[in-house]
């Protein structure tokens, strides 16, 4: 059984195809791994009996010859995805016991194309956090870990997506991606996440956190099967008023294609002070390969990045106090009575319901929008967002795609940064420029900090180049060669 | 702008949120954390900039008004806390 859970959804898939294996044996081999990593708390929810019957239709399918592009691949589902039937929380308390009549567009054309549900998976609450720590199920934990040490993240908000993918507890897993959140946990667990450009999956049934900067997108263990789930991810749907008609680019070509000519961007504002040495060495070694495959190095600037963070913070929270007014205590979720009236109970619900961090940006996001405030703050934001997208177009001009560390650090112990909400959101520092200004952005594993932890580069590109994204993407990783795994009997002891 | 303890008591009205009193102190200090390091914004200039609300540049599509979906009461009321004859209940709100 072992070995089914070293393939990648590609290998699988031809493996499946050949009927070498079934997609019951391969999902058999995820629900048994799933178990055996219990203590990362990756799964919320396990829907063993949902996968195998979906394992059973897809094994008819392949008999009959009418297999989908995803046909008996095993994925992991971010509790943030409505599901039918299936209860999701988007990891709060206000949400529990929810168990949607729909099926959020996204997950929706993952099944019409064959893949088995393995379950829900654990994220910060309503996707607010940058460890999985503000989960009301407790934080995802990363199967990495240094000799000894404690207990690491797995980075957030995807956490359990990322660390499920990484653990081979799921062949795949859906994310969400507002300021970084497949980005950034893909980077601390040593796996490929990509955010794909604004509207080009649909937000329809997807919990909503921020809607001008939400994007679903796939985590996987490498760059070919990005695409592949990706492309089945995407695509327009008119019950989301944002959803893009376009097109997608041939990417199968694009992961053939060489990046010679290709011209990089290398933005110097992404020095950072303090940043890890192993982060500074990988990046020019990142741009070291990219030359010797031809890729010419173009040194841009994008003079606004040092105002990403605290504009993200202004939009970010404004438009989550706005999206998370609907939990009232009346449609679905968790009611606490209090009080005489109607405002009582509304107030005595959320409060109980809505975690710390999810509150104190409720607050912010009030704050920002009230009578008085609204010009200085939220509409200040937007205007330096502007600024910011206009950075990028300009460099756009002059460069195919820019390369980036993914994050400042690699993992870090769970519980260390919890006190000061700053810390945690510097976190995001290279991952939010890319959600303000609505292009896509890959995390491709691409080497080790001194202490053995995966680290990862980020490739942007322009906005619906996903093709660019993984023509560079999948350079990288073969220049790279990164093939560590977390060690799976180090799992096994846990 | 420094945010105090009136001033969350205000904001948690408007959010709909029960602060209790003994935490206001405390979240106010937070929140003007959070708004000290936001206002470097205030650094750039903007004067001569248009807010930036759509990143795509599409204008919303429109569809013809017709009814496409419908009759889903059960639906609709399956995840409420409390429901009576098709409605969801509510604290009494007239006397």
């Amino acid at each position: 059984m072992e070995n089914y859970l070293n393939l990648t959804a590609t290998q699988a898939r031809a493996a499946l195809q050949k009927k070498e294996i079934s997609a019951t044996e391969l999902t058999h081999a995820y629900i048994q791994a799933a178990e055996a990593t219990k203590a990362l708390n990756n799964y919320v929810c396990m829907t063993a009996d949902k996968a195998l019957e979906m394992a059973a239709s897809s094994d008819k399918r392949i008999a009959d010859g009418n297999a989908g592009p995803l046909e008996g691949l095993p994925i992991g589902v971010k509790d943030l995805f409505c599901t039918t039937g299936v209860e999701t929380t988007a990891c709060s308390a206000i949400l529990k016991g929810f168990v949607p009549t729909y099926e959020s567009t996204v997950t929706s054309q993952l099944w019409r194309d064959g893949a088995v549900m393995l379950g829900k998976l654990n994220c910060d609450e309503f996707a607010m956090g940058s460890a999985n720590e503000t989960s009301v199920f407790g934080p995802a934990v990363n199967p990495w870990s240094t000799d000894g040490g404690a207990d690491l993240a797995a980075g957030g908000s995807s956490g359990g997506s990322a660390s499920s993918v990484a653990a081979g507890s799921a062949l795949m897993a859906t994310g969400t991606d507002t300021g970084g959140s497949i980005r950034q946990p893909a980077a601390f667990c040593g796996v490929v996440g990509m955010k794909p450009t604004y509207g080009r999956c649909s937000r329809w049934g997807i919990v909503a956190f921020a809607s001008s900067l939400d994007q679903a997108g796939p985590f996987t263990r490498d760059v070919a099967d990005s695409a592949l789930m990706f492309a089945s991810m995407a695509g327009h749907d008119a019950k989301d008023s944002t959803s893009a008609d376009a097109a997608l680019p041939d990417l199968h070509a694009a992961l053939q294609a060489s990046v010679k000519g290709m011209k990089i961007g290398i933005p110097k504002e992404y020095v950072m002070e303090g940043m890890d040495e192993a982060i500074t060495a990988l990046w020019q070694q990142g741009q070291e390969w990219l030359v010797e495959a031809g890729a010419e190095l173009v040194p841009i600037s994008l003079p606004h990045t040092r105002y990403a963070l605290p504009t993200y913070y202004i939009i970010a929270p404004a438009e989550a106090s706005s999206n998370l007014a609907r939990y009232d205590g009346v449609r679905y979720g968790a009611r606490v009575e209090a009080g005489q009236s109607l405002d009582d109970m509304y107030e005595a619900t959320r409060a109980a319901g809505f975690g710390d961090e999810v509150q104190r940006r409720i607050m912010i996001g009030t704050y920002a929008l009230s009578a008085g405030y609204y010009d200085a703050y939220y509409l200040k934001a937007q205007q330096v967002r502007r600024l910011i997208k206009n950075d990028f177009d300009e460099a756009f001009e002059k460069v195919d795609a820019i390369l980036t560390p993914a994050t400042p650090s690699a993992a870090f112990p769970l519980g260390v940064k919890q006190d000061d909400p700053i810390t945690m959101y510097l976190n995001d520092v290279f991952t939010v420029p890319a959600n303000l200004a609505g292009i896509p952005g890959i995390s491709v594993p691409a080497g080790y900090s001194d202490t053995g932890l995966p680290l990862g580069l980020q490739v942007l590109s322009g906005a619906f180049r996903e093709d660019t994204l993984y023509k560079v993407a999948a350079c990288l990783e073969k220049q790279a060669g990164f093939t560590g795994q977390p060690p799976r009997h180090a799992l096994a002891a846990r | 702008m420094s945010v105090d303890k009136d001033t969350v008591k205000k904001i948690a009205r408007l959010a709909r949120l029960d602060v209790p009193e003994e935490r206001q102190e405390q979240i106010a200090g937070e929140l003007n954390a959070i708004l000290s390091w936001i206002e470097e914004l205030g650094e750039v200039d903007t004067s001569a900039v248009e807010p930036l609300a759509s990143v795509t540049g599409h204008s919303l599509p429109l569809r013809t008004d017709k009814i496409t979906d419908g009759n889903k009461v059960d639906d609709i009321l399956a995840n409420a806390p409390e429901q009576a004859s098709g409605f969801f209940v509510v604290p009494k709100v007239v006397e």
